[in-house]
């Protein structure tokens, strides 16, 4: 202080600086902390509630809960749809988001805005919707009914309309990196004397790499936690048609808590090891 | 030796190239110059074999190989933006194209280490091998481009503005290295580029694009010193276009009279434009010239830019030495007289005539300077 007084001018310059700094700094903590207080009201306490009610009576119980059949198949066929709906929309992801980043077409845009309709469809309005095509009374209900052909509350449904739900998400990023990279690199190898196939693997692959690895585990979540639509079309059978979302609510309304909750902790757990994986996987591509 | 014959290609109505022929001769360095949109990098896509033409043909050796998927062409292409691979190493990216052969074409691990090594060493990026692209600099990704593209011993190279994307002392060194690599391997090039200096200094003969058509094909020297249409007059430096007009054997530059060469003046009368080359411009106090106000001057080196005005208010540049320009000491404001001592006159009918002041200048002719300064090579 004593330079202050001997250096009024010089030092009411800092002063301000200083305070209007203490400010913000106070600005900060306040948003960070609100930040986190927040994040933990909404997010961590319904997590860690999950984890406690389905410990509540004891490590047995919850074993048993589990290991009931009608839950352990539960998590079988939610298991089961991710395989089968993973690679396929992998697969469509890749072909959609190559055709609109590499060609010039009609009707390109409309087809970017196909890909990206489940994102903005209430996922029951689409379970709905299948049920209305394929479903006894529906479109292809009668023709797939002479056939002896079961879509509707069977696997055959659900996984049709998880790969409805989730269909957007391995396109989507795919397609954002494709544009962005443009098809110089593919020309250069085919000019190289590297065949389509060959151009493919060894270029166009190694560089979506990333992009491909996140949008397989976004689709994945969201596949093994489609609720709506697959309520819809299941049927509901215990031990057939229900996945673990439904098995959590059909329990649930049981007066099942501590079975409800057990299921959701398998789900809870399913999530966090996709956090963990997502997490690893961003850090990775950055740093490649 | 490359053949193109008759090519065109339309991009949903916009015609990139009409009716295109052309000869690439063995061994030789041809640049395509033209604007942006004048259909050179077209012409040099459709002869890789990335683009298709939708009419004509193209020959290499005289065998058609229109049809021929690029990878069997046998060219090495380098891109403008390089278009490394970038998730391969520097080693990695030179070996592609011997790597992805079918396996009875393939050579051994060991030959084909050894050929990326040689390249290396000739682009002088040795020490680079393992780096990734994203580590190098523009010159050296341009430099593993090359090397890349010549690893596969193609008879033919394709450069899309091969120094583009480099600042301008990169750019300088590269195009000379360009020019040697070039005369050491033999091999025959063909580049594109915008930039005049560039085509004029690297290759052995230059073809001049416009609007999807060739406007003119020639050596650097003939190129500049005999355009043969206003276009490449326009593109090709800096160059004043005066009206002009024609009677009684006469060519009338504002109050200039510029006389025809033996036996060839029109006769009648006539329209057209003059163009005239900065460095072709005296200023005169008195005498005979178009009447100017000086302008601006821009002191550029060992020779001065002098902007001026004509009488309808066009401008018009003059290059002096900047002895010459002290000795006039010109101000701003001031009027003069400009007197070209030779012009390029095409009329409105599509003649052409090389016309020359016929009063002789009062002023000693001054050298061409830089903006003139093209290299002559090889005979």
């Amino acid at each position: 202080m004593a330079t202050a007084a001997t250096l009024p001018t010089t030092s009411a310059v800092p002063r301000q600086i200083s305070r209007k700094a203490r400010r913000a700094a106070w600005t900060r903590r306040i948003l960070i902390g609100l930040a986190f207080l927040l994040t933990a009201l909404f997010l961590l306490v319904p997590v860690a509630v999950i984890f406690q009610q389905a410990f509540a009576r004891g490590v047995p119980t919850f074993w048993a809960n589990i290991t009931h059949p009608e839950t352990l198949h539960a998590i079988w066929l939610t298991v089961l749809v991710a395989l089968i709906v993973v690679p396929i929309n992998a697969f469509f992801g890749l072909c959609a988001a190559w055709a609109i980043a590499k060609f010039q077409f009609r009707g390109k845009k409309l087809l970017i805005a196909l890909i990206e309709l489940p994102f903005s469809i209430s996922p029951i309005v689409a379970g709905v919707a299948y049920l209305m095509v394929y479903g006894s009374r529906g479109i292809f209900g009668p023709w797939l009914e002479e056939h002896g052909l079961q879509v509707m509350f069977a696997l055959p449904g659900i996984v049709l309309v998880t790969l409805f739900v989730t269909c957007p998400f391995i396109a989507r990023q795919v397609l954002v990196l494709m544009q962005s990279q443009g098809v110089d690199e593919e020309e250069a190898s085919l000019s190289l004397g590297a065949g389509g196939f060959k151009t493919f693997l060894y270029v166009t692959l190694p560089n979506l790499k990333w992009a491909l690895i996140y949008g397989v585990i976004l689709c994945n979540a969201r596949a093994m936690g489609e609720y709506g639509a697959v309520s819809v079309v299941s049927g509901q059978i215990r031990g057939q048609t229900n996945t673990l979302p439904l098995q959590v609510d059909l329990l649930y309304h049981d007066y099942n808590a501590a079975g409800a909750f057990a299921a959701a902790s398998v789900l809870a757990v399913l999530a966090l090891i996709t956090l963990a994986v997502k997490t690893i996987v961003e850090i990775r591509s950055r740093t490649e | 030796m490359i053949e193109v014959r008759e090519v065109s290609r339309n991009f949903g109505g916009f015609q990139a190239l009409n009716n295109v022929s052309l000869n690439v001769e063995q061994g030789e360095l041809v640049a395509l110059l033209g604007p942006s949109g004048s259909g050179k990098t077209t012409l040099l896509r459709i002869i890789a074999g990335l683009d298709f033409a939708d009419t004509g043909s193209i020959h290499f050796d005289g065998k058609d190989a229109t049809a021929v998927a690029a990878g069997d062409r046998q060219v090495g292409f380098v891109f403008q933006h390089f278009a490394l691979f970038r998730h391969m190493t520097v080693f990695d990216n030179v070996a592609f194209g011997l790597k992805v052969r079918k396996r009875s074409a393939r050579p051994s691990k060991a030959e084909i280490a050894e050929r990326v090594n040689h390249l290396l060493r000739m682009v002088q990026l040795e020490s680079l091998g393992k780096r990734y692209p994203a580590q190098l600099s523009g010159g050296q990704r341009q430099r593993v481009a090359l090397a890349r593209a010549l690893a596969t011993e193609p008879r033919v190279l394709l450069l899309d503005e091969p120094f583009g994307a480099l600042d301008a002392q990169v750019r300088k060194e590269l195009r000379r290295w360009l020019r040697r690599l070039h005369d050491e391997l033999g091999i025959t090039g063909v580049f594109v580029t915008h930039d005049q200096e560039e085509a004029l200094e690297v290759a052995d003969r230059v073809v001049v694009m416009n609007k999807g058509g060739i406007e003119q094909v020639g050596t650097p020297s003939e190129i500049y010193d005999n355009p043969a249409t206003p276009f490449v007059y326009n593109f090709l430096g800096h160059v004043n276009a005066v009206p002009a007009t024609v009677s009684g054997g006469v060519a009338h530059l504002g109050g200039l009279r510029m006389g025809f060469a033996e036996g060839e003046a029109p006769e009648g009368v006539g329209a057209g434009t003059a163009f005239v080359r900065p460095h072709d411009v005296e200023i005169l106090r008195d005498g005979d010239g178009i009447l100017v106000t000086m302008r601006h001057a821009v002191v550029l080196g060992p020779s001065v830019r002098v902007e001026m005005e004509l009488e309808n208010g066009q401008a018009i540049e003059a290059e002096l030495t900047r002895h010459r320009f002290t000795e006039l000491g010109l101000e701003r404001g001031e009027r003069v007289l400009a007197a070209p001592r030779r012009a390029q006159l095409f009329l409105d009918d599509g003649r052409q005539y090389t016309v020359s002041c016929l009063t002789r200048p009062v002023a000693p002719r001054i050298v061409p300077s830089a903006e003139g300064g093209i290299r002559q090579r090889r005979p």
